[in-house]
């Protein structure tokens, strides 16, 4: 059941207030042009994903190799690709492009990002050590990570040691968020709380691994060319019931004007007949007189 | 207009509230839905306005004090809420400060507000 994930853009947060009067934090992701640009095979490539690619890039500014990649697929430049596993039953054809549909409301989602970069952290910050003391002879180091080890014996520290180093600018996976509210038209996911990352950075959105897979996630992706054919179907039922419609009513008028027809031509007749009978009369006046 | 500020106000239009012109200091009534257990009323809420927190945006909130029993109590309401019935203006208050967190340390006399009888609703605003 592993199907195709997502790349979005990660435009900001706002909060969403709801019909029982609660509140909801919520990241807004949107999609920006989001195609499939090649497929990986079981028969080419031993494994079976999908590339995507996102947002839209300037052709001079991209490397001629990948425009060739770009071409073949014929899709526009992209700024940015990514590759999801799928199962092979779940491949996607080249060029296809994929909605905001593709999440329901409600259903859980991990989103990986780049977390924002914080540069040279010292431990307190970095892995939340409490540093020395303020005063009782603690001079210059109260924000120091305090001993690394042991003595002469193992006379070394020990490797994975918690130090200050590089804090983030790292990739950050936040699991189980659940969709609040999604927008095909304008390509928008929004999911509750906080994701990694900075605004308008790039980030992936996948089904939640820690939960089952529901039953009416959309196979093997929503696709825009889906959409439009179920919108093209949509739209011929619509006519054809509204032909329907139209015969079934010229059928009533027409019906309705027969009727009207006969009932007046009934009508006529009557009055014809009652003509006669009035004429009848004035006939035997004028012969009386 | 950006997408976030697009967004907000699309909800703050959708959610359609009827917000009275108020600033810190004035005496409002706030009408709140309380549910308790399967039925929902509204429970008013009066005192003076000591803050108002980011605009009239979806993020909005304003915070209402008011002596209950002796006892200073504040809650704070966010300006959109679904929860909030009605917010009505009661007495409009001169005061020369945004915030007047300096009635928490007031009591009695010292802590009255004068009234602002010059009070000219904004360009544009009802009410």
């Amino acid at each position: 059941m592993l199907r195709s994930g997502v790349i979005a853009k990660k435009v900001g947060m706002t909060r969403l207030f709801m019909e029982d009067g609660k509140q909801v934090p919520v990241t807004v992701l949107q999609l920006d042009k989001l195609q499939v640009v090649a497929r990986r095979t079981p028969e080419t490539d031993g494994y079976a994903a999908v590339q995507l690619g996102a947002g839209s890039a300037k052709a001079k500014r991209v490397s001629k190799a990948m425009r060739g990649h770009f071409a073949v697929a014929k899709v526009e430049p992209k700024r940015k690709i990514a590759e999801f596993r799928v199962d092979p039953e779940n491949l996607i054809d080249v060029g296809e492009e994929i909605t905001a549909n593709h999440y329901f409301e409600g259903q859980f989602v991990d989103v990986s990002g780049t977390s924002i970069g914080k540069g040279f952290a010292g431990a307190m910050k970095r892995h939340n050590f409490g540093g020395l003391r303020a005063s009782h002879g603690v001079s210059i180091s109260h924000r120091s990570h305090g001993s690394t080890g042991q003595c002469q014996d193992p006379g070394k520290v020990f490797k994975g040691k918690k130090m200050a180093g590089h804090m983030g600018a790292a990739r950050v996976t936040t699991q189980n968020l659940q969709v609040v509210r999604t927008d095909a038209d304008r390509g928008l996911i929004m999911v509750k709380g906080a994701v990694p990352g900075s605004k308008g950075g790039w980030v992936t959105i996948k089904d939640a691994v820690k939960k089952p897979v529901p039953d009416n996630v959309i196979l093997p992706a929503a696709l825009k060319s889906a959409a439009a054919e179920a919108e093209r179907l949509a739209e011929e039922a619509a006519a054809q019931a509204e032909a329907e419609a139209k015969a079934a009513e010229e059928a009533r008028l027409a019906e309705e004007a027969a009727a009207q027809e006969a009932a007046l031509a009934e009508a006529e007749a009557e009055i014809k007949a009652e003509g006669d009978g009035e004429a009848q009369p004035e006939e035997k006046k004028d012969a009386e007189e | 207009m950006d997408l976030i500020a697009e967004l907000e106000a699309e909800q703050v239009a959708a959610l359609g509230k009827d917000i009275p012109d108020f600033k810190a200091g004035d005496t409002i009534r706030v009408g709140f839905k309380v549910t308790e257990g399967t039925r929902t009323r509204v429970q008013n809420y009066e005192g003076v306005c000591i803050s108002r927190k980011n605009g009239d945006g979806i993020a909005g909130s304003f915070t209402v004090r008011k002596i209950s029993f002796g006892e200073g109590v504040e809650r704070v309401f966010p300006l959109h809420s679904t929860n909030i019935d009605s917010i009505t203006v009661v007495r409009r208050g001169r005061v020369r400060r945004a915030k007047l967190y300096y009635l928490r340390s007031r009591r009695g006399k010292s802590a009255r507000i004068a009234e602002d009888t010059h009070y000219k609703p904004k360009a544009g605003a009802e009410a």
